[in-house]
């Protein structure tokens, strides 16, 4: 079996399925229709179950569980919140519940939440109840850490959590930067040298970066990627310092935007979806010729895997949390545009045909087995 | 007190698609806390962790737009909650 896209949208939540060739794919749905779906994710821990993070245009955000695999729903009864505050305090309010992470291995019930504004928040009972991590929202230093301020609020994502050690946290703040917590949220340091910010006055400051997409190879779990709003970069611990592997892509395309993927096996093996980050920043594919890049030498160098996508007039916009790769030997990489396109290559970005169109702006495209 | 409560179409879904309940309290947040109670989610979706009405939400009482949840719900009131929808 090919396992399920989760394809969280603007207007709702659908899932493609298909054959164990990957060749013909079925769509399901909506469900949730009119809702935004920001992520799902399925617990590795426990594969029957997914959490889905959900609001309206009106009405607040909130958490959603499945335990039968997407069949059925049932909202969290305490979804992500920060805390009450005292006269004086700045009473941030969450907007978007944004990203969703499984916890590790060893703790089966929990699973971390990120927000907008830039908050984090544990569930210890498989996402029914959600507390704030206060080590993160009330640090005497994430007022300054996330200080940037963009229209729609900073988002926390890619909540990363090392499968060496539960205590061994990576959170990333779009504008703040990289966070590590090496005591399971209760303090945090910046991580984020090496990284470019010459967005801000100051680009040498130790935060206020804008990490799009980190990643972590589970295999190789010292090492970590990420796409960058100021290129693409790796990093192997111990050392604490980015190297801008983006620099070995072409010239002509840069190394901007939005995803980052990992081979499920290999971890030197990644794609990436550029976007133009030039003048007023499109977002969009560069020259309207929408192309993968994959490195199969941890970003030593890039190769263009575009047969198969539009060769001109296409403008597509790939947000985030809307790029994933499927756990086959040969593994497939999957995107969803903002235009509401699915598109799948199953030999690893050799070859691209799209799956579904017609859908709502696509904001997340998850691979369930 | 008993009032009336209007619920606006996006929240059925916690109403068993009810249009109308009966609540019972003598301030909006008293009613919103019955409601609650019955209708488990419903208040956090209307109203934020700092007691705020959220920003798309409208709650009147009666035709008065209640700004804050110790407005005051008389016997016989009807509540009117309405999501201020915009965009496509």
């Amino acid at each position: 079996m090919a396992g399920t896209l989760w394809i969280g949208t603007r207007k709702g939540l659908f899932a493609l399925r298909a054959d164990g060739a990957r060749r013909n794919w079925k769509l399901a749905g909506p469900q949730f229709l009119g809702h935004i779906i920001h992520h799902v994710v399925q617990d590795p821990r426990a594969p029957r179950v997914l959490l889905l993070a959900a609001k309206t245009g009106h009405l607040g955000p909130t958490v959603f569980r499945s335990t039968d695999r997407g069949r059925s729903w049932r909202e969290a009864a305490r979804p992500p919140a920060f805390r009450p505050v005292n006269d004086g305090e700045e009473a941030r309010a969450v907007q978007r519940v944004f990203w969703l992470t499984p916890g590790h291995h060893t703790q089966a019930a929990t699973w971390y939440a990120g927000s907008s504004p830039a908050g984090l928040f544990r569930s210890t009972d498989g996402g029914e109840h959600w507390e704030p991590v206060a080590g993160f929202n009330d640090h005497p230093m994430r007022p300054k850490w996330a200080a940037f301020g963009t229209p729609d609020g900073e988002f926390l994502h890619s909540i990363l959590v090392d499968p060496r050690d539960p205590r061994h946290l990576y959170i990333a703040i779009s504008v703040g930067g990289v966070f590590e917590s090496t005591d399971a949220g209760g303090d945090w340091t910046p991580l984020n040298e090496g990284c470019a910010a010459d967005f801000l006055p100051d680009p040498s400051v130790p935060f206020g970066h804008d990490p799009h997409c980190m990643v972590q190879h589970p295999a190789r779990p010292e090492r970590l990627y990420q796409q960058n709003h100021c290129g693409i970069y790796r990093l192997d611990g111990p050392q604490r310092r980015w190297q801008r592997i983006g620099k070995a892509m072409p010239k002509k395309v840069g190394d901007i935007g939005f995803p980052i993927v990992l081979h499920p096996t290999d971890p030197d093996t990644a794609w990436v979806l550029p976007m133009d980050g030039q003048s007023v920043w499109p977002r969009t594919s560069v020259g309207g010729r929408p192309a993968v890049y994959g490195t199969r030498d941890g970003g030593a160098s890039w190769r263009r895997m575009d047969r198969g996508l539009p060769r001109s007039q296409a403008w597509f916009t790939v947000l985030r949390q809307a790029m994933c790769a499927d756990i086959h030997a040969r593994p497939g990489v999957y995107f969803g545009t903002t235009g509401g396109e699915v598109w799948a290559s199953t030999n690893g970005g050799e070859g691209w045909r799209c799956v579904a169109r017609h859908l709502p702006e696509i904001y997340s495209v998850t691979h369930a087995a | 007190m008993s009032c009336t409560v209007r619920i606006a179409s996006p929240l059925r879904s916690y109403t068993a698609g009810a249009a109308t309940l009966a609540a019972r309290g003598s301030t909006l947040a008293e009613v919103l806390a019955n409601l609650e109670q019955r209708c488990p989610g419903i208040r956090f979706r209307m109203i934020d962790e700092h007691e705020r009405i959220r920003p798309h939400m409208r709650l009147f009482v009666n035709t008065s737009e209640a700004r804050e949840l110790s407005a005051v719900v008389r016997d016989g009131d009807t509540v009117h909650v309405i999501c201020a929808l915009s965009g496509g």
